[in-house]
């Protein structure tokens, strides 16, 4: 399965973004091959409206099976539940820690957006 | 004559004065409160709803027969109304700048306009003149498209007011647009100068003559003096800081039952000073 983590830098040493929509980065883990890919959000860092409904396009066209994250607004969870792709919210630091806790099966599945649209 | 009141700041005191305008003008007057986000004219008159009319915009509709997913609709938003994936279309309406532009971009017929409700229009005979009010409903961010409603009902000819929202974005420059004059209500404050001179530089673009109110004017404070002499823009009136104006319109009173004075310069204002500027303007231009 292809999991996308919001990220702050290009590696899962890096510190997690806490936020979906605006995230700097997405990592895109392939389980299959463990290999890490670099997907760039600009187009929703730059969007001046609809930042996280670009960002679940963007996370469904890597064909994201799931997407581990802090912060998920109300349109995003739509567009990422209405396409199959799973969210999965955690408190971790740092994305390789939030991977595997994700591994380990400790993340639950989020069954709505946890915060409002515009949070920052 | 469309009259326009705007002002930069907002609490300047825009509704005061177009409340006292329409009050004092001596032919048939029409008031639309262009404020559709916070509108309170209404709030001065004890008048109820003669009419109420909804305002909807268009927005589209996935129809879903038709669609290969070949997401031209989806790049052809510039606000990301639409999320597309595989041959399904998401619309979020409350994104949506009715421009109309995703239907004309689906090259299958997948998608279709229908209404989507904004807000309204309410319509009140208040004690001397006609008022119009338009209403955003909650949870809707985007004025122009009803304000643009609103302002269908400016008459040919006669005397019209519009009390319009605070600010130099798309909201007061819809509402002072096509207008003949605009009357900018400011204070003597560094914040109500700076405004100020953002609104009057936003209509020297618009190309829309303006003079200036001063509102809580205090003898010994030119700053908005000192500016109007250096941009060249008369002051047309000023109205006095005054703690009985302030208590008068706090308990639902207009400005002229604190200041019956202020009446005949308003008049003077609407029968006089502005068409003779107008006239000049055509003259000089």
């Amino acid at each position: 399965m292809k999991v996308i983590l919001t990220s702050q830098g290009d590696s899962l040493d890096a510190a997690m973004d806490a936020r979906f929509g605006r995230a700097a980065k997405f990592l895109l883990w392939d389980s299959s091959t463990q290999a890490v890919s670099v997907v760039d959000n600009q187009q929703s860092m730059d969007a001046p409206q609809g930042a996280g409904i670009q960002a679940a396009m963007t996370a469904i066209k890597q064909g994201a099976n799931a997407v581990i994250t802090s912060h998920c607004g109300p349109k995003a969870f739509r567009v990422l539940q209405e396409a199959g792709v799973k969210v999965y919210l955690t408190k971790a630091a740092k994305c390789r820690e939030a991977l595997q806790l994700f591994q380990d099966g400790k993340l639950q599945e989020a069954s709505s957006a946890n915060v409002e649209g515009h949070w920052t | 004559m469309k009259v326009a009141v705007a002002s930069g700041k907002g609490g300047t005191g825009k509704t005061t004065v177009s409340l006292a305008l329409a009050a004092a003008a001596e032919t048939p007057c029409l008031l639309l409160d262009c404020d559709v986000e916070e509108p309170n004219c209404h709030l001065f008159t004890s008048a109820e709803p003669w009419r109420t009319e909804g305002v909807d915009v268009l927005v589209p509709e996935f129809l879903g027969e038709g669609c290969d997913g070949c997401g031209s609709c989806v790049r052809s938003c510039r606000f990301n109304a639409l999320a597309g994936f595989g041959r399904k279309v998401m619309v979020f309406a409350e994104m949506c700048h009715a421009c109309g532009g995703c239907v004309l971009a689906c090259p299958h017929g997948a998608l279709r306009e229908i209404p989507y409700p904004i807000g309204r229009l309410e319509f009140r005979h208040a004690e001397g003149f006609e008022l119009i009010t338009g209403v955003m409903n909650v949870g809707y961010a985007m004025a122009p498209p009803l304000i643009r409603q609103l302002k269908t009902h400016l008459p040919t000819s006669g005397l019209a007011v519009l009390d319009c929202p605070p600010g130099t974005s798309c909201s007061m420059v819809t509402s002072v647009r096509d207008c003949d004059f605009v009357v900018l209500v400011t204070e003597p404050t560094p914040f109500g100068l700076h405004d100020l001179r953002l609104a009057v530089e936003t209509l020297a673009e618009l190309k829309l003559p303006c003079g200036v109110i001063v509102n809580r004017a205090e003898p010994g404070v030119p700053l908005i003096h000192d500016y109007c002499q250096e941009a060249g823009l008369p002051i047309l009136l000023e109205i006095p800081l005054s703690r009985q104006i302030a208590e008068t319109c706090s308990a639902g009173g207009g400005l002229l039952d604190a200041c019956p004075d202020l009446k005949e310069p308003l008049q003077a204002l609407l029968a006089q000073t502005l068409p003779g500027l107008l006239a000049g303007r055509s003259v000089a231009s």
